[in-house]
């Protein structure tokens, strides 16, 4: 795994994500984010929309196809529905986040976990990825229609070579520890929820915690790794630079 | 069987947008073989209820389409299922061709050809969707192999001439879909063709 070569800056911002939460955070161009995961079996499942257009948002199969990946792994660039890299996964411990099966809905988890509710549970109550992103989205005037595939961090979703390419959740994947560093291409609303995956075997409910830090991110050069990891990503920046021109 | 409620054929490179009411089923035949079918399903009644292909996945346990699979929305419902598969497998991971992703992926001389996107922006608006309506879709006819290493590669298709997939409505649906006009690679064998479109309502 490809680890930040800079030297560490002094962070911007550090703060954690509670386990089963839901949060978002405008990261600047210019920016990196840090997301460490506080516990075994975290799961973030992330929306990415440009804050310029917020029509304009995280396309998990342009991601995908551009690059040829099932998964999301460094030093991938996450692209727009626009054709524009949003951030660059500059580095992480894991070489596999889940991009294929979506996130967390109330009846899943209730299916999964049983009934909860403020009154019952007060601010333990299980709510889902989707719950809790739409509370989020809301916050920024975004809803329904704009919520879109997330790419599912710290998950792994293992595909079979079988005929019908089988798809199974892989347990353990995340260890406390584990982390992954973004890097803000544009200026994008991040909004994730740190619910558990959906296809979690787990019986009970035991989302993971994120520590958070936001630290200031060289722009990318000619041998950036994100760059230079296909023509597709480095056509994927360019059409970021082409659309973003000011100094940097 | 009855006499088709439609008998269309859509051109290469263009669009279609309808209602398909609940249980009516809606046969799309490759009529000269790979061509590419890019579909979104809504919820006629309620748009924001649309087709979600990781949903899909997750809930079928698999990423490829056939015969039996549910296609699923947003909130979980199911909208359609595929009752008749004569190719074998569909995609739903590649989603739509764009301008903008035809840059990406081939280059800057591509950034004004025709693609689904487009269709689709043109077609939804015939029926009040705008851009932000349109996710991730189902490609009918394509041919996306996975890999367990985690790879992925856009193939020959495994559709012939008169090939067909049938979809059963679950509910009154809003049904746009893309007949791709890609030309940079494999998924329309090089040669964008014409689809035809059957409807019979129960
Ligand atoms: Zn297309």
């Amino acid at each position: 795994m490809s680890v930040l070569s800079a030297p560490v800056p002094l962070p911007l911002l550090r703060e954690q994500i509670p386990a089963g939460a839901a949060w978002s955070l405008v990261l600047r161009r210019g920016e990196q984010l840090r997301l460490v995961a506080l516990a075994d079996g975290a799961n973030a499942s992330l929306l990415l929309h440009a804050v310029e257009r917020p029509l304009e948002r995280l396309c998990v199969p342009d991601t995908l196809k551009a690059q040829l990946q099932a998964r999301v792994r460094p030093p991938m660039v996450l692209l727009s529905d626009a054709g524009r890299a949003l951030v660059s996964m500059t580095g992480s411990s894991l070489d596999w986040h889940d991009a294929l099966t979506g996130c967390s809905n109330q009846a899943q988890v209730h299916d999964r976990y049983g009934p909860s509710d403020y009154a019952a549970d007060r601010n333990a109550w299980r709510q889902s990825a989707r719950t809790g992103l739409l509370d989020e989205l809301a916050k920024h005037g975004l809803g329904e229609r704009d919520l879109a595939p997330t790419v599912n961090l710290f998950s792994k979703v293992a595909v079979a070579d079988d005929a019908r390419a089988s798809v199974t959740f892989v347990p353990g994947h995340a260890r406390a520890g584990d982390w992954v560093a973004l890097r803000a291409e544009l200026d994008v609303l991040l909004t994730l929820s740190t619910a558990p995956h959906p296809l979690d075997p787990r019986p009970s409910w035991a989302p993971s915690g994120l520590a958070v830090e936001v630290s200031p991110a060289e722009p990318p050069g000619a041998d950036d790794p994100s760059r230079t990891f296909r023509a597709e990503s480095a056509r994927a920046l360019a059409e970021t630079e082409r659309t973003v021109r000011s100094p940097r | 069987m009855s006499a088709p409620a439609l008998d269309v054929v859509v051109p290469a490179g263009d669009g279609w947008i309808d209602v398909l009411p609940a249980g009516s089923r809606l046969r799309i035949v490759d009529l000269e073989g790979n061509q590419a079918v890019d579909t979104l399903l809504y919820d006629a009644h309620d748009p924001a209820n649309r087709y979600s292909a990781v949903d899909t996945v997750r809930e079928q346990g698999a990423l490829y389409l056939s015969t039996g699979s549910v296609l699923r929305s947003t909130r979980g419902d199911a909208l359609a299922t595929i009752v008749q598969d004569t190719v074998g497998r569909h995609d739903t991971l590649g989603g739509a061709c764009a301008q903008e992703s035809n840059v990406v992926r081939y280059g800057p001389h591509t950034r004004h050809q025709h693609s689904c996107r487009t269709t689709f922006v043109r077609k939804g608006a015939e029926r009040g969707l705008e851009p932000r309506d349109l996710t991730a879709n189902i490609n009918f006819f394509m041919n996306v192999p996975v890999t367990s290493g985690g790879g992925l590669t856009f193939q020959d298709g495994l559709s012939a001439p008169g090939k067909h997939v049938e979809l059963r409505a679950e509910r009154d649906l809003l049904v746009l879909l893309s007949c791709c006009p890609q030309l940079n690679n494999p998924c329309n064998g090089w040669n964008p063709t014409p689809v035809r479109l059957l409807r019979w309502d129960t």
